[in-house]
């Protein structure tokens, strides 16, 4: 079966999700644990190909001429991947059958999280970057519909705004990235690109496009300081924390990474960035995850901890870095999932998932307490858990990392100690000590909550004792695929008495260490915090965002005032230094006027329109300003005359007389002199502005005037208005012939000005609306 | 078959015709003033398949031959915009028919509005420069009485300001215009071009285009020339804003595009780098000046100037890829645009007001209405796979391409703020609770939204979407209009029959 359909078909059930909820109801979340299932399996199936090295590639055109291709490709980390958000997201939609069922609006929720797991399939079996992007974004724009669930709490949907606008911004960055990586490897294949590592890296724009893909990356995977989204998305319904924030979601950027490796990787560029992000986020996710209360802020942490490390790894780049990088993506998926889950069910038996509330649930919930427990030793890194390998080999990376290997390994340990420490807290302040004062009466979890973290446990467990299930089938193809070469890896369980062994102990130690003296330790820790570590980064970006308003509110009422003069004479003046610049620019066009050929009566006209034009600026008296605004259209008019268009010196006559004659009518109810309204520096100041536009406006008439490039079509309507247009009287023949369309169009202007002057006189508001 | 072209604005005039005759029949004339408009798109999707299979359509109107009568020409880019002229009026005509009042029906409400389309689709295809003037002073005419037609005050305030300040821009058109003649005894578009490509010292009309682009850029409310928009759009009701918001700036982004292209960028000078410029300003005080809002309306105005930014860079790449991005883009922008307006007055409809702080609940009361906004919101925000997200990667990608990279990260940026105003929209509006101290203005509201308003926005809708699944189909009118406009000379040889 082609990938594609895989994509599809997700997609498909996500659009009928809501109609099949409102047939089947709340059944229907067991129904659609179905198909991830299936293609569980399918992808189980095609594991001996791509063991064999028969990576499946499929494209089909979409916008072939800026080759976007619907292209994918299947090799062992997206197999990896694929597998992860199957065989997650088949334990998270039976989980949610239970814990949905009577929330409102489960139609939509499992549109949204079949959306996201349609999207999360595409973007891992992705062979073209910009296709990648597209599912990267919705699975950002689905996160942003689940975390808002609950969408009438505004903490939810200000979550769900902060995580969208982070992973937005990361995205848009990305795909900058993206096409600067398409311009410059020459295409968006990512099969073409694994070829041309070398070409990338030796371009200039190997900086700016390895940064931009970064800040992608880094947001999606809640890298510092990117990384406050995160336990902000603790808003949504557990089954998606589950899911998207923390097995599938925030790997996506961890998988970008991975794959671009050997194209974008090995430089020092990549290295160190990689390295300080994901040490810098491993330690302030461990730190911070030890204070918490909430139990999904606690497992919020020790994500942004882990995606941390993950991180650190791929930037590390050695085959043996890449290996752990593999093993720790499985174990965390693993026992993520699992406590996530767990978390979530205590929450919905019990009505509360703060840990000072809870305690001594072990009695009654026994099955619930050994998964738990199970988990939290993988994820401590004990034996015979997978989590053991995981951290032994991270350790073994990290020690034999040239140059910053001890640096590396300090940071390592220190996280896993806080690692360490959080699991038992989890484990201890849930179920032992003292029964707190839940608002429920605990009981076991209903079967369908425990289901997931069973399966998780077990498998992780299993996975622990016989490593070889996985390293052959699973493993070595996705170190493969990093690489880019095949690599030959035994893993086991006892590596011997080694270094690597002692720092295992020493965390272990220190971490069992820091949680006998919980008490004194988070006291102090907060009380450190409250003095040194201050920084609320929620708050912060809170506040970016609302400073970001409270300037653009200022800015909006400096720009859109709502003074009319002021927008006009901003206008005039832009208007002015443009075409002002344009001149000169231009200059050079010769002004030769010929003074001498200049009749005096034109001189006599212009001087009169002049002093007219003067006189009714500074005169105080509206008659009299009318008048000679009057004197100017007349004399225009007899310029007109003059050079033989009589026609249109009548037509002016008329309008000047019209126009005058209604003035008059309007001043006759006004007081005959006109006050000062306005203060004489803005008087100086209109007057600059209309000198600066009147100029400029005189300038581009000489200049015409004296520029002809070339002969005008006039001549033409001379000579055919009688022979073709049958009329004497050129204008005429111009008005409905020659230009029949133009006067048809004024016509209609007409007509529309006079509807326009009935509407306003007839169509009055009714009373309510003119209040409104 | 070249007398099709005279269709787009026989049909409209007719319209306005019939309804001046049939003066007592409200039916009649609301049927006769949306079955015109379709036609007019039906028109439309004609031409504009034969332009794409046969290449450029010429009418030279009443026979009188090129430069000397007018001639109306067709090429992709026109038959584009013709299109979606096209669309945007028969949806929105329909659109109309549930929300507008009787009072403004009874008053000419569909005489107007394809006297509107009337200007709008012969700007489009018009050859000639004086005749671009007419068609313009038809649109302000009809958009002027169409904002004050009800007469409330916030009306007549707001049309003050428009129709003043594009009569500036009315006046420097003329102005420009006549200069042009003036200095090339021509007004025919094809003409002009023939004549600047081969004159020397064509640089002297620089000053013309200086003006046409001032001209222009109030049309299309580029910065610093837009206070028109943001404080006009939101008085009149809803239906003529989606129709505004649709067409009428775009109409000042076609016509600057079809100018600089056909004379004035080839000529040379600094166009390039005062468009990216413009551009850039342009889009970043549009999403600045959205941010703080909280009227629906105002919001979306203010993203209007903003998105006519990316078209004003398109064109300043002035890259085969960046005019045929700034086109898609214009198309995209068209539809997405009118389509929140049609769901921002849906909201009102139900709500009684278009102020978010006292809106809120509709996502749970009305999922259809949620999934109806979040299609063009998300399409404007460039959300994969809907149109926007296109429009924004050719974009971006001619823009790397031709080495702007400054104002190409710009267009990024202003995309993540759209981003958020539209969510503010989504939050306020859709999420969050129903505000309990507005709750008299919801009762007096009425409850429901009728078909003839869901109707055109799912059109639009469903439009948004398949310009972006379909995108290489869409992009390639949208390439060959670019090709075109970038060699004029098929265009001069079409028009002068050389």
């Amino acid at each position: 079966m082609s990938l594609i359909w895989i994509v599809g078909l997700v997609f498909f059930l996500a659009f009928l999700a809501p109609f099949i909820d409102k047939r089947l109801g709340k059944v229907s979340g067991y129904l659609y644990a179905l198909l991830p299932a299936a293609l569980f399996v399918l992808l189980i199936r095609l594991l001996p190909a791509i063991i064999d090295r028969h990576f499946i590639v499929r494209s089909i055109d979409w916008f072939p001429l800026l080759h976007v291709r619907l292209s994918f490709y299947l090799d062992g980390l997206s197999l990896l991947f694929g597998l992860l958000i199957t065989g997650m997201g088949t334990l998270v939609l039976i989980y949610s059958g239970y814990y949905m069922q009577h929330y409102p609006m489960r139609g939509r929720f499992y549109f949204y999280i079949l959306l996201f797991m349609g999207a999360m399939l595409g973007l891992v079996l992705a062979n073209n970057l910009i296709t990648l992007f597209v599912f990267w974004e919705i699975t950002s724009f689905s996160s942003f519909l689940l975390i808002g669930f609950n969408h009438e709490r505004p903490e939810a949907r200000a979550a769900a705004l902060q995580a969208l606008l982070i992973t937005g911004f990361g995205g848009l960055a990305m795909l900058a990235g993206f096409v600067l990586l398409g311009n410059v490897g020459g295409s968006y294949e990512l099969t073409d690109l694994l070829q041309n590592g070398a070409v990338v890296k030796s371009s200039k724009m190997y900086v700016p496009l390895v940064l931009l893909i970064m800040v992608g990356a880094f947001t999606k995977s809640a890298q510092f300081p990117f990384h406050f989204w995160l336990p902000g998305a603790m808003e949504a319904p557990t089954p998606v924390s589950a899911y998207l924030h923390s097995a599938t979601m925030v790997k996506a950027g961890i998988y970008l990474l991975a794959r671009l490796q050997p194209i974008l990787g090995g430089t020092d560029l990549w290295q160190f960035s990689l390295g300080l992000a994901g040490a810098m986020t491993m330690l302030v996710g461990a730190y911070f995850a030890f204070t918490q209360t909430d139990l999904k802020k606690i497992l919020a942490y020790t994500t942004i901890s882990a995606l941390g490390m993950l991180v650190l790894l791929v930037g590390m780049g050695t085959e043996l870095a890449i290996t752990a990088m593999v093993i720790f993506l499985i174990v965390h998926s693993l026992y993520k999932g699992a406590l996530f889950m767990i978390a979530g069910a205590i929450d919905k038996t019990v009505g509360t998932r703060d840990i000072r509330h809870l305690g001594g649930m072990w009695p009654v919930m026994p099955i619930a307490a050994v998964a738990t427990f199970l988990t939290l030793f993988s994820m401590a890194g004990l034996p015979p858990f997978l989590g053991f390998i995981g951290k032994e080999v991270i350790y073994d990376a990290k020690v034999q990392a040239p140059q910053i290997a001890v640096y590396l390994a300090i940071l390592a340990v220190t996280a896993n100690i806080f690692m360490v420490a959080v699991a038992f807290l989890f484990g201890h302040g849930v179920f032992f000590g003292k029964r707190k004062d839940p608002p429920k009466i605990p009981k076991e979890p209903a079967i369908p909550l425990l289901i997931g973290p069973a399966v998780l446990s077990v498998t992780s467990l299993f996975m622990g004792i016989y490593p070889a299930i996985i390293t052959q089938p699973l493993v070595m193809p996705a170190i493969d695929a990093v690489n880019a070469s095949p690599v030959d890896l035994h893993m086991k369980l006892w590596h011997g008495l080694n270094l690597v062994f002692l720092l295992s102990v020493i965390t272990i130690t220190l971490g069992l260490t820091l949680f006998f003296f919980r008490k004194r330790a988070t006291k102090a820790l907060r009380k450190f915090n409250q003095r040194y570590f201050k920084i609320e980064f929620t708050d912060l970006f809170r506040r970016l965002v609302e400073n970001f308003l409270s300037f653009t509110k200022r800015h909006t009422e400096v720009v859109q005032h709502g003074y009319h003069r002021f927008y006009l004479m901003l206008i005039f003046i832009v208007s002015s230094l443009l075409v002002w610049y344009q001149l000169y620019h231009t200059r050079g066009w010769g002004f030769q006027a010929n003074w001498e050929e200049i009749p005096f009566y034109l001189l006599g006209i212009s001087l009169l329109i002049i002093t007219s034009a003067i006189g009714a600026v500074f005169t105080r008296s509206r008659l009299v300003a009318i008048v000679l605004l009057g004197v100017i259209g007349y004399a225009m008019a007899f310029i007109f005359i003059l050079y033989g268009a009589v026609d249109v010196a009548i037509t002016l006559i008329l309008v000047e007389t019209l126009i005058l004659v209604l003035f008059v009518m309007v001043i006759y109810h006004l007081p005959g002199y006109m006050p000062k309204y306005s203060r004489p520096a803005s008087r100086i100041r209109d007057g600059v502005i209309a000198i600066v536009f009147g100029g400029f406006m005189t300038a581009l008439v000489l200049k015409a005037e004296f520029i002809k490039l070339s002969p005008p079509i006039s001549d033409y309507f001379l000579k055919e208005a009688f022979t073709k247009g049958h009329g004497r009287n050129i204008v005429n023949v111009i008005l409905v012939d020659f230009r029949g369309l133009d006067t048809m169009g004024e016509t209609v202007v007409l007509v529309i000005a006079a509807i326009g002057v009935i509407s306003l006189l007839k169509l009055k508001p009714k009373k309510k609306e003119e209040e409104e | 078959m070249e007398n099709l072209l005279m269709l787009p604005l026989v049909l409209p005039v007719l319209a306005a015709i019939v309804s001046l005759f049939a003066k007592n029949s409200l039916n009649f004339r609301k049927a006769s003033g949306v079955f015109f408009t379709l036609a007019q798109l039906v028109v439309a999707v004609v031409i504009l398949v034969k332009v794409y299979r046969d290449g450029i359509l010429v009418l030279h109107v009443g026979s009188w031959p090129a430069p000397f009568g007018i001639t109306l020409v067709a090429d992709m880019f026109s038959a584009i915009m013709l299109f979606f002229a096209g669309l945007i009026g028969f949806t929105v005509s329909v659109y109309a028919l549930g929300l507008m009042d009787e009072r403004r029906l009874k008053f000419h409400f569909y005489l107007l509005f394809n006297i509107l389309l009337l200007g709008v689709n012969g700007a489009f295809i018009t050859g000639d420069v004086f005749n671009l003037y007419v068609w313009f002073e038809v649109m302000l005419i009809a958009s002027f009485v169409l904002i004050t037609l009800g007469g409330e005050r916030k009306q007549l305030e707001g049309a003050v300001k428009y129709v003043t300040i594009n009569m500036v821009s009315s006046m420097l058109f003329l102005a420009a215009a006549g200069l042009l003649y003036g200095k090339m005894g021509t007004l025919n578009m094809a003409d002009l071009a023939m004549k600047l490509q081969n004159d020397p010292s064509s640089n002297l009309v620089a000053s013309s285009a200086m003006l046409f682009f001032i001209a222009f850029g109030i049309k299309a409310a580029v910065f610093p020339f837009f206070f028109w928009l943001p404080a006009s759009y939101h008085t009149p009701p809803v239906a003529v804003t989606a129709l505004f918001a649709g067409l009428l700036t775009k109409v000042g982004v076609y016509a600057m595009i079809r100018f600089f292209t056909l004379f004035f960028i080839p000529l040379g000078g600094i166009w390039k780098e005062l468009f990216l410029i413009t551009g850039g300003l342009t889009m970043l005080i549009g999403v600045f000046t959205a941010a703080s809002q909280y009227d629906i309306r105002r919001i979306l105005s203010f993203h209007i100037i903003s998105q006519i930014g990316y078209m004003i860079m398109g064109l300043g790449f002035f890259t085969p890829l960046g005019i045929a991005g700034a086109i898609y883009y214009m198309g995209h922008n068209i539809v997405a645009k009118t389509n929140t307006f049609m769901v921002g007055g849906m909201v009102s409809k139900l709500k009684g007001t278009f102020e978010l702080k006292s809106i809120g609940g509709l996502y749970k009361t009305k999922p259809y209405l949620a999934l109806l906004f979040i299609i063009p919101a998300f399409a404007l925000a460039g959300v994969p796979p809907l149109s926007g997200f296109f429009g924004k990667f050719i974009l971006v990608k001619a823009g790397f391409d031709s080495h702007h990279f400054f104002v190409t990260g710009i267009s990024l940026f202003v995309g993540l703020i759209t981003l958020f105003s539209m969510i503010k929209i989504w939050n306020e509006g859709f999420w969050k609770k129903q505000p309990e101290e507005a709750d008299e203005v919801v009762n007096y509201a009425e409850k429901k939204v009728g078909f003839a308003l869901v109707f055109p926005s799912v059109v639009l809708a469903l439009f948004s979407i398949g310009m972006g699944v379909a995108v290489g189909f869409f992009f390639d009118f949208c390439m060959t209009a670019a090709q075109q406009l970038l060699e004029p000379s098929a265009y001069i040889n079409a028009v002068l029959g050389k």
